[in-house]
């Protein structure tokens, strides 16, 4: 290997990938920093530990850093095995592998025995774009939700991931934290989530004609779609459900009384998610609000820069302030905001999907 | 040792007929499976595994785990003469609610290391078990039995080159080579010979033996644990036959599963109790 070059500014490697990535950085650092205050934490991936960050955490404890390879289902069981003797391991690798290749593993290994493992699915969603349908995960959040016993999270940023990892400590079973590709912006500083607990979600207030129920890398353009909302005249709230399970069902209620929509919104099939939770949840409720699942329209997701995927797919802050524009026009009757994007779509009518 | 090895072919034998009568309540189950590990369960719970009486959760214990899992209707009466539960509890084996099914569960049945049923997750669970050892600041050593018709399945390599790779000396696989699967013989349906080699080859020590002979069994893994020295993992090829100690069940695919009406059931008690 020769020496370096001077390299230009915007170059990168694999070395220095997770200073773009605060949200897995922080997830590194803090289980770096439990080990310190004593959390029988170890920490295993499958060749990714720079996809993810945890040669972070090898660095500073190479001793609890396990390097499984490219064997998920090998990694995922042998924690279970290590869970058994007291420790709380700590498995992290691209969601798609984790949830999808894993599955039996972590129903059978993890979730039927009940074993305090806390499964890292990164880089979920369709966040590795151009990597295509082999990476994209939009169905993890369905096929773990469907597994007695598990708990799942979809913390918004770098600040609520640590705020669930340290709550993790407290909880008892196992759970399945799902992160997307670690660059989410800030939604939190960390003072303001003293009082995170897993299974409440975070309101930022009801609206009385729509409340948006977001979780994970959708609840900051969720946000900026309040925003625009309310600019327009609106009366719009959002919830963030970063425990899809179990979900915050007392929140679905009080949103279900006060608002005239609902509107879920994740980077993931509508089907079986953050939006079949909330369904099922409004349904066993009885409540008649109308309801508009927003994600993947169960499809495979198109390749490209995430930023464009996000933008194609409406979950950015302008997209979803567009599809809840629609929301808000079928339940007002008028023309508004669904005849400009049926217009722009080159659409004769807008599709009703309430 | 020839008087240790006669008290366990008994057990071996009383394994057997347990074996008779719990799937006798069953009505259903798998007698080969379990007769071709009879020997190596008795000798592991009575000659090798540190285990305590009456603590089936002591930290220090040696693990073991059952790969293949049809097999634990011959397991729970040694876990129930071990203390861990009353052997009556057995009485209701497979019935509504019972803790006690086909396939062990280690939440529910104490001395259960590990819940098993599907196959070829017990290695890399063992692994875990093995590599969390001097995290705990425990010295046990982890044994997982598997079938030979379960090193079909890929994640057993995987969990076998990992545990190489790491140098885990303190996990010792068993495979109970019966030689049958459930749709015939292991060697017609995927083939898994050379089987030694390869193990060989993931870097594994391995010792072949006659898995029904007591005396050879227990000098293996005397052997085995004595040397504290390891390294490296190693396996114990157990040659053994599928329905052992049932003349027209030994193999015969078809005992894979089944169950005996009871005139059967009494030939095959008078069978076995005339056995040595």
């Amino acid at each position: 290997m020769s020496p370096a070059p001077e390299l230009s500014r915007g170059t990168w490697q694999l070395g220095t990938l997770i200073d773009q990535a605060p949200v897995l950085r922080a997830l590194a650092d803090t289980l770096a920093d439990l080990v310190d205050e004593g959390r029988p934490i170890v920490a295993c991936t499958a060749d990714l530990k720079h996809s993810n960050g945890l040669v972070r955490f090898e660095q500073r404890h190479p001793d609890r850093f396990f390097q499984f390879g490219i064997s998920e289902q090998n990694m995922v069981t042998a924690a279970a095995g290590m869970a058994t003797t007291g420790l709380e391991p700590y498995v992290a690798t691209f969601a798609s592998f984790l949830a999808l290749l894993c599955a039996e593993q972590i129903r059978t290994d993890i979730a039927y025995t009940g074993l305090p493992v806390r499964l890292v699915g990164h880089h979920s969603g369709i966040t590795l774009g151009f990597y295509g349908t082999s990476h994209h995960a939009t169905e993890d959040l369905a096929v773990i939700r469907a597994m007695a016993g598990m708990t799942v999270l979809a913390p918004a940023d770098a600040a609520s991931l640590a705020a669930a990892v340290r709550a993790a400590a407290r909880w008892p079973g196992p759970i399945y934290l799902r992160i997307g590709r670690g660059r989410e912006p800030d939604v939190y500083r960390p003072e303001q989530l003293a009082g995170f607990e897993i299974g409440r979600a975070i309101e930022h207030g009801i609206g009385t004609d729509l409340t948006i129920v977001a979780t994970g890398s959708c609840v900051h353009p969720a946000l900026e779609a309040t925003v625009l909302l309310r600019e327009r005249g609106h009366d719009v709230g959002l919830l963030d459900m970063h425990t899809v399970k179990p979900l915050d069902v007392e929140a679905v209620r009080r949103v279900a009384a006060s608002s005239a929509a609902v509107m879920t919104v994740e980077e993931h099939n509508v089907i079986g998610g953050l939006g079949g939770a909330v369904a099922e949840a409004l349904a066993d409720i009885g409540a008649a609000v109308p309801l508009r699942r927003h994600g993947l329209e169960d499809t495979y997701s198109l390749i490209g820069p995430p930023t464009h995927l996000m933008r194609h797919y409406r979950l950015d802050g302008p997209g979803i302030a567009e599809v809840a524009g629609e929301l808000l026009a079928t339940r007002e009757g008028g023309a508004g905001d669904r005849a400009a994007t049926a217009r722009r779509d080159g659409r004769a009518t807008p599709r009703q999907r309430l | 040792m020839s008087q240790e090895a006669d008290a366990i072919r008994a057990r071996a034998r009383f394994l057997r007929e347990q074996t008779v009568r719990l799937i006798g309540i069953a009505k259903t189950g798998h007698y080969a499976s379990s007769f071709s590990c009879a020997e190596l369960l008795a000798v592991l719970y009575d000659g090798v595994l540190r285990v305590r009486r009456g603590e089936a959760d002591w930290p220090g214990r040696d693990r073991f785990l059952l790969g293949k899992g049809h097999a634990a209707v011959a397991l729970y009466p040694l876990l129930a003469g071990l203390g861990y539960f009353p052997a009556r509890d057995l009485d209701g084996y497979a019935g509504l609610g019972s803790p006690f099914g086909d396939h062990p569960d280690m939440r529910r049945i104490p001395g259960i290391d590990f819940s098993s049923g599907s196959l070829g997750h017990a290695l890399s669970a063992g692994l875990g078990m093995a590599l969390a050892a001097p995290l705990a600041g425990e010295d046990y050593d982890v044994y997982v039995l598997l079938g030979d018709g379960e090193l079909h399945e890929g994640q057993v390599w995987e969990a076998a080159m990992a545990a190489a790779h790491r140098k885990v000396g303190n996990l010792t696989a068993i495979v109970d080579r019966n030689e049958y699967c459930l749709d015939g013989v292991v060697e017609d349906v995927v083939g898994l010979e050379p089987l030694a080699k390869k193990w060989s080859a993931f870097g594994w020590q391995v010792v072949i033996v006659d898995g029904h002979d007591v005396d050879a069994l227990l000098t293996v893994f005397a052997a085995l644990k004595g040397d504290v020295a390891r390294d490296r993992p190693a396996v114990v090829i157990a040659n053994t036959v599928k329905g052992k100690g049932v003349g027209f069940m030994e193999r015969e695919p078809g005992w894979h599963l089944g169950y005996l009406g009871p005139a059967d059931e009494e030939r095959v008690l008078a069978e076995l109790r005339g056995g040595a």
